[in-house]
């Protein structure tokens, strides 16, 4: 690949020139397939997802493979990272008692989604995957399955479908209207909104990112290095913030996966 | 602004529509890293944290079961100590009582002999008095006898007559020691 197909912009091109603002957009989120197999075209975020993979199960067996009653350095940051899902989110939001079956899932979630949003800051990734709508959409619709699945196995039919929809017999005559709004809210939006939510968050950090930084290349020409800096500062200040809030929106997704699920579990939500 | 991104030859499409080749290898990732962590790693770290905890609360069982040995060892041993005392000073007491009576008896045996050997002592005097006395009055009797004989020029002879007026004699002699007295 030539420089100018990977920087995806023309490094010439500053402001005081006849070269307009680069300004990054849907196209930013676009790759060019790495390798093509028989048609089926992998691109970096693909092969991003699968490094996440990597990640966490290499972190997690080098803690966990061969785990002591008295942990080492690896082990003890495991075990943190570990108990803050276990005990953290799923104890807090389902129970100890029926949680525990879901412990497993949720811990896998969590890192995997935060590594997914990690690679937004890391050199060379800078790009975080949950930013593309199918990563967090396939991960929403696996909880979505799991959770309405539930819903009508512990419940039964009509019961279940009582529990979705929210059926009180005191509510009377809004009743229909109310059961009208849970099935749209928990059915139709609810899946929408949990991809929604990560992917758009890390959609935009990564636009803003992106942005400032091609703003700082594109203002280094004559003054327009002092609007450089101040646009530099900005990357800086933008990557801490994303570093958070890759984090937050790990935690919030796996909180709302727990939620979900404790409500099917839950005779009235 | 022209032509230089990558991506401008593909129309950029509605982004919240998701590509069915990403949502599938994003699935197929998720399923490995579940796959590791529910079928051995969690299970692996959950022995171990169980075995942990099992571990501590042994052990506070242990220092739990020592401490009320511990107790019990110092109760016995304070009940030993308290036991050894009463009965030092139990012996100390009897040794007290037995020691004074052994020296109250010494006393009354002192003072029995003591009266004993006076007794004896007085008895003895009494006797040599009287042999003494005894002894005298027939010396003395023949003594004055003989003188007055020799005195008077006669003799004496009627024994009985002698002894009365000796016997006399001396009473008043006795009469006028008892008066000088």
């Amino acid at each position: 690949m030539s420089a100018d197909q990977t920087l995806a912009f023309d490094p010439d091109c500053h402001i005081f020139t006849p070269c307009g603002f680069p300004a990054p957009g849907l196209h930013t989120f676009l790759y060019e397939p790495i390798a093509t197999v028989g048609g089926f075209e992998f691109t970096k975020p693909m092969l991003l997802a699968l490094l996440s993979s990597l990640a966490v199960i290499g972190f997690f067996w080098a803690a966990f493979a061969k785990p002591k009653l008295v942990p080492g350095k690896v082990q003890m940051i495991g075990e943190a990272g570990y108990d803050f899902v276990r005990r953290g989110i799923v104890y807090e939001i389902i129970g100890k008692k029926d949680g525990e079956k879901y412990v497993p899932l949720m811990v896998s979630l969590f890192f995997f989604v935060w590594i997914m949003n990690l690679w937004s800051i890391i050199p060379l990734a800078q790009f975080p995957v949950t930013s593309l709508i199918a990563f967090p959409a396939g991960l929403a619709l696996m909880v979505y399955v799991l959770w309405v699945g539930l819903t009508f196995k512990k419940h039964g039919f009509a019961g279940g479908w009582k529990n979705i929809l929210g059926y009180d017999k005191s509510l009377g005559a809004i009743l229909p209207l109310i059961m009208l709004l849970e099935f749209f809210s928990n059915l139709i939006i609810r899946p929408f909104t949990h991809a929604v939510r990560l992917f758009a968050n890390m959609f935009a950090g990564h636009l803003l990112i992106v942005m400032f930084s091609l703003a700082t290349w594109y203002l280094m020409n004559g003054l327009g290095f002092v609007y450089a800096g101040a646009s530099f500062v900005m990357v800086l200040v933008m990557t801490a913030f994303e570093l958070f809030i890759q984090a937050v929106q790990a935690y919030v997704f796996v909180l709302l996966a727990s939620s979900y699920i404790q409500g099917a579990l839950s005779e009235h939500h | 602004m022209n032509a230089l991104f990558l991506a401008a030859a593909e129309e950029p499409q509605n982004p919240l529509l998701p590509h069915l080749d990403e949502l599938v290898i994003g699935l197929i990732a998720f399923a490995i890293v579940f796959g590791f962590l529910a079928k051995k790693l969690l299970p692996n770290i959950n022995k171990v944290l169980d075995e942990r905890r099992e571990a501590i609360e042994g052990g506070i069982e242990k220092a739990e079961s020592a401490q009320i040995e511990a107790q019990s060892v110092l109760e016995q041993y304070k009940a030993q100590l308290a036991e050894a005392r009463h009965e030092a000073a139990r012996l100390r007491q009897e040794a007290q009582e037995q020691g004074a009576a052994i020296i109250a008896e010494m006393k009354a045996e002192g003072q029995r002999q003591r009266e004993e050997i006076v007794a004896a002592g007085h008895a003895q005097i009494e006797a040599d008095r009287k042999a003494a006395a005894a002894a005298l009055r027939q010396d003395v009797g023949k003594l004055a006898t003989d003188l007055a004989g020799k005195l008077v020029g006669e003799s004496l002879e009627d024994v009985a007559r002698q002894s009365r007026t000796i016997d006399r004699f001396l009473d008043e002699l006795e009469e006028k020691a008892e008066a000088a007295r």
